[in-house]
């Protein structure tokens, strides 16, 4: 089981955690502007990497906000933990 | 009842003064507390405990401890029966019932020894090979393999013990209490650390309680006694014997489960748990798992009194128990020696001790020369024969290369081989850690590389197996451990003394080669669980399976319930020396949790029966259960059902129940509705971006049905919100959805729109709502409430007022179709607004109606139940519902996807109504529709029944469906396909009762 770093409770289980898939997706300002393709890409493509991942985590059982994580995928390293509407750290993943 | 035969007259950790009565295989014995199943069965003389899995050969107990083979029983009876464990591990307590498994009628005659002799048709994936055809039969195959396969039973009847765990944090976690274990916990627990030390057995020591080794210049024993003593008196250490680190997972995640009243058996007192589980996240752990010892691979290896050398030598000492009367032992390495001078000590008269080293020299072997054991170096054991015990052994000249036995062989009499083929590291927890392993040429063995987690081995499982190396890295281990978890305080203690005589390397020989006249027939046991053998492996080795993870799987070693503890790592020596590899680059598989085998009870704690998931009740729930109402589960509430009178069918129950609200006026328990205040400067804008419908004008006091959907343009959930004034908001939301939609919206807010100033707050308990439904609903609120303009309270409003003198938020909305209120009090009022509204209402008939009837109810004016009805694929337009959808709105959350070509064609499938042939035909929700009635299934498929019930109003059965196509096909009749029949339906507007809404608006 994972140890999660709330940037607001601290180090907790990650059973308190939903996991709220890749992050840093923003939704178009405009969608009726964009073809098939491009909303389909919003809506349905994900990164799906051997290694450092950004992603979204909500302390479900805990303080219930949203906050963003960079977690390696293959060995489940923690290496950022960032709130909502902050750039990743350092180059990012 | 027999006599302890075996049992030495002085000695061993055990109380002479406590006779145990037990029973195995339905026969009594006695043992003495301090004795597992195992030493107390071999005190008995029984050494015939079991029969192999696939032919029923007979087995031995083989081992002391955790890597046991062979010696798997069935534990107890009835409901506390437990199947597979290892005799090797079960304390001994009185009244203790065991039996063999995997034989029938008994141990001793096995119907199924039959298939040892066609073994020579059963060599690996025999079962993959040979059950492939017909693929039809195939279930009758599986019936008498899994009738032949399988070893214990499972208990039939719920578990009646309690079981419970803990979450705990600590700065060190030792994992093994023997000599590293120990001096690890001493060390890093004397800097003030919390330091949990757990180990498997009975009491800490590990190895040291079967040895007679020193340390300082006394007995091993005291050292350990002095330790835990010492361990004992530091506040922050904490001991757990009898608990087994089982996993080790991600972040120093650790499971240990406890053991924490099996060894009382019915003794047990009623207070504590049976088993604790305890789910450690350890800053620094120091694995000190100790090694197993490895078997030697000779013909006809498996015969009972052939025996790990240690293990004989832990009988005899810690158990005082004599394995046999005449041992040889048979051994590639030093250790050894000292089992075949403590049998001596012992009484058991050691024939021979066979060194397939050349040259066996040294201080020990000259002990053993000096008390006339013959030393044979050079040489192996090749082979055993006997019965149902091993009578002796044939021994032969190794050559050089260890590939062929030279001359002629010679047998040496006996009831016991002990064997040694070197140790294996217990890796395990490491390997699960995600460690990386390498292997030690010298000890020709896995020992642990590189860390992955925050975390070191110390002692025989890193590899060092002489006692001063185990201690000393222990206390290296345990003091860098807690000086990594923030303890800086001390230094690692001087390591005590523990003279041994230098050890000279091993031999590894992998497989004794066969005795030239013996090449064919004779079996090499590599796996005495699952009886896997030598020739199996070289045999899925020639047949392509030769990288280790196909190797395991096409024949099974080490998939036993041990989990290859013992044959691992020679299966791969073997596979190497088939494949030409060396064993390094064969490689191991992958090491999983458990350590050793868990129950679930373990594993399931408290959280079993009413505390596995909370049940919710609404306020009125006690008046429903007085009144004998019939619950149903939607989601974690309970709902009243039906409400039967006497013996009253479902039925008839709610065929009276709909009546009474068409007729008159019925109510209904709506508490469980999901409720969300929303407040702030842009609670609309965000009930735009979320509905489908627009929000601008609806004005304080109105109320506004609304669907939400997701940003594919599938139907989310739905609900009916109302303004209460300026920026704030009651919405309702489905009763499954309440957690669902609180934590979408925010979602949105906190991650794509934190700058709208919106407060949610769930407010489904606040509220207790009855709603009363029906043509004589007003004038039944009229007669509770009269601070409310009935007159001027149209459809799609809501009233504050006071009803039956209590303070209520009233909404004039409907899930019925009726003219209906949805009256919402304080929860802790409920019950009285209930009650007064049953009072008053008794003049009208007022009928309390449940679940069922309100489905049916809504079925009638078809309205849809998000969730029952639609499943993620369905859009607003599919539900004929475009009319909610704004056409004005820029955007909202899920609209641009209308214009995918996939949502935007014209013959998806949409909900219709079915009216059957036969209009007493209810058919099930979930049947097929089929486009062509073909003989046998595959027919084209053209949807399903979404909702079918009894109208009692209509006087006929109706249906809801979603059906390609099904807006344009309206006056069609469509054939639905049940199991034994197919029913004729027509299609329709999916509405029955009151099309326009009349009583609706009344």
């Amino acid at each position: 089981m994972l140890e999660i770093t709330c940037p607001w409770c601290g180090p907790r289980d990650e059973t308190e955690f939903d996991y709220g898939g890749e992050a840093h997706i923003d939704r178009p300002k405009d969608p009726d502007k964009l073809t098939d393709e491009a909303w389909a890409e919003y809506l349905f493509m994900r990164k799906n990497p051997k290694g450092p991942h950004l992603e979204r985590w909500m302390h479900a059982c805990g303080c219930r906000r949203w906050f963003n994580v960079r977690r390696d995928t293959f060995t489940h390293e923690i290496t950022a933990v960032y709130r909502m509407g902050e750039k990743p750290p350092g180059d990012g993943a | 009842m027999s006599r302890q035969v075996n049992r030495r007259p002085e000695g061993g950790r055990i109380d002479r003064d406590r006779s145990l009565g037990f029973t195995f295989n339905g026969r009594r014995y006695t043992g003495f507390a301090g004795d597992t199943l195992a030493s107390a069965l071999l005190a008995n003389g029984v050494m015939l405990v079991g029969r192999s899995f696939k032919f029923h050969r007979p087995r031995g107990i083989f081992s002391c401890g955790a890597e046991e083979p062979n010696a798997i029983v069935q534990l107890g009876a009835g409901a506390r029966t437990e199947p597979n464990l290892r005799a090797t591990q079960i304390e001994l307590f009185e009244g203790l019932e065991a039996a063999s498994v995997n034989c029938w009628p008994s141990v001793e005659f096995d119907a199924g020894a039959v298939s040892d002799w066609f073994s020579r048709l059963m060599p690996a994936g025999f079962y993959y090979k040979t059950f492939m055809w017909p693929a039809r039969f195939w279930p009758q195959y599986e019936y008498v393999i899994r009738h032949a396969a399988g070893l214990g039973r499972a208990p039939a009847e719920k578990d009646p013990d309690r079981y419970e765990k803990f979450h705990v944090h600590c700065d060190v976690l030792v994992a093994g209490g023997g000599p590293a274990g120990l001096a690890a916990a001493f060390a890093a627990g004397r800097s003030g650390a919390r330091v949990i030390l757990a180990d498997e057995h009975s009491e800490f020591g590990g190895a040291l309680l079967g040895l007679g080794a020193g340390i300082g210049g006394k007995p091993a024993i005291e050292w350990v006694e002095s330790t835990v003593g010492k361990l004992r008196g530091m506040a922050e250490v904490r001991l757990l014997p009898r608990s087994t680190v089982f996993g080790y997972y991600d972040h120093n995640d650790l499971g240990i489960a406890e053991r924490v009243t099996d060894h009382l058996g019915p003794a047990a007192p009623p207070g504590p748990p049976r088993q604790r589980l305890w789910k450690v996240r350890a800053k620094q752990v120091v694995l000190a798992a100790g090694a197993h010892e490895r078997p030697l691979v000779f013909a006809d290896n498996d015969r009972p009194g052939v025996m790990l050398a240690s293990a004989a030598q832990a009988y005899v000492n810690r158990y005082a128990v004599r394995p046999g009367e005449r041992a040889v032992v048979v051994t590639n390495n030093d250790s050894a020696y000292q089992v075949a001078l403590d049998l001596d000590d012992a009484g058991v008269k050691v024939a021979a001790l066979v060194d397939l080293r050349p040259a066996p020299e040294g201080p020990l072997a000259d002990a053993l020369r000096d008390r006339g054991i013959d030393v044979l170096g050079g040489r192996a054991v090749v082979a055993t024969s006997g019965g149902r015990r091993v009578d002796a052994v044939e021994v032969g000249r190794l050559n050089d290369d260890a590939d062929r036995i030279v001359g002629g062989t010679r047998r040496i009499n006996c009831d016991l081989v002990c064997v040694s083929g070197g140790w294996n590291p217990a890796v395990h927890l490491f390997s699960q850690s995600r460690g990386k392993l390498r292997f030690d040429a010298a000890g020709a063995c896995f020992t642990p590389g590189d860390s992955y987690q925050a975390e070191r081995s110390a002692g025989a499982c890193n590899g060092a197996f002489r006692l001063a190396d185990c201690l000393a890295q222990g206390l290296a281990a345990g003091a860098a451990a807690a000086r990594d978890a923030g303890f800086r305080k001390g230094r690692a203690p001087a390591a005590p003394k523990a003279p041994e005589p230098e050890a000279a390397p091993l031999r590894a020989v992998w497989r004794i080669p066969l005795p030239g006249d013996r090449a064919r027939g004779a079996k090499q046991f590599v796996d005495l669980q699952h009886d896997v053998t030598a020739a199996d492996v070289a045999l899925a080795a020639r047949e392509g399976y030769a990288a280790v993870e196909h190797l395991k799987r096409y024949t099974t070693t080490g998939m036993g319930t041990d989990q290859g503890k013992t044959s691992n790592v020679n299966a791969l020596g073997i596979l190497g020396q088939v494949t030409g590899t060396d064993i390094a680059g064969v490689g191991a598989t992958t090491f999983r949790p458990p350590y050793t085998p868990v129950g679930y009870g373990l594993l399931a704690g408290r959280d079993v029966d009413h505390l596995f998931d909370p049940a919710r009740r609404t306020p009125m729930h006690a008046w429903h259960e007085s009144v004998g109402a019939v619950f149903e589960d939607v989601g974690q509430w309970k709902r009243a059902w039906y409400y039967p009178r006497g013996a009253e069918s479902m039925r008839a129950a709610v065929d009276r129940e709909c009546l009474a609200v068409r007729n008159s006026v019925g109510i209904v328990d709506a508490s469980t509705l999901g409720k969300i205040d929303v407040q702030g400067a842009d609670a609309l804008e965000l009930l735009n971006r979320v509905y489908t419908n627009a929000w601008d004008t609806l004005k304080p006091g109105r109320c506004r049905y609304g669907l939400m959907l997701g940003e594919d343009g599938m139907l989310f959930d739905d609900g009916v919100t109302s303004c209460l004034g300026e920026n704030h908001y009651h919405m309702t939301t489905t009763t499954g959805g309440a957690e669902r939609v609180l934590a979408w919206l925010e979602q949105w807010l906190q991650t794509e729109w934190p700058r709208l100033k919106v407060y949610l707050t769930s407010v489904t308990t606040h509220w207790a709502v009855a709603a009363i439904q029906g043509p004589n609903a007003r004038r039944l609120l009229a007669e509770l409430c009269d601070d409310v303009d009935l007159g001027a309270f149209p459809f799609m409003s809501w009233r504050d007022g006071t009803v039956a003198g209590i303070p209520a938020r009233i909404f004039r909305v409907s899930f019925s179709g009726e003219l209906s209120y949805e009256i919402n009090v304080p929860s802790s009022l409920g019950v009285a607004l209930w009650q007064a509204l049953m009072t008053a209402g008794a003049r009208y008939g007022i009928t309390p109606y449940g679940t069922e009837a309100m489905l049916v109810l809504r079925a009638e004016k078809g309205y849809v139940v998000v969730g029952h009805d639609t499943d993620g694929t369905v859009t607003p337009q599919d539900l004929g519902m475009d009319w909610i959808v704004s056409k004005k709105k820029k955007d909202f959350l899920g609209k641009r996807s209308f214009a995918r070509s996939d949502t935007a064609r014209p013959d998806r499938k949409h909900l219709v109504g079915l009216l059957t042939e036969d209009p007493r035909e209810v058919v099930p929700e979930g049947s097929q529709i089929v486009e062509e009635v073909r003989p046998a299934p595959p027919m084209p498929m053209g949807g399903h029944v979404t909702s079918s019930y009894w109208s009692a109003a209509l006087g006929r059965s109706i249906a809801m469906a979603l059906l390609v196509n099904g807006r344009n096909r309206h006056g069609e009749t469509v054939t639905i396909s049940l199991p034994d029949r197919n029913v004729r339906a027509a299609v329709t507007k999916p509405v029955f009762y009151d099309p326009e809404g009349e009583k609706l608006r009344a």
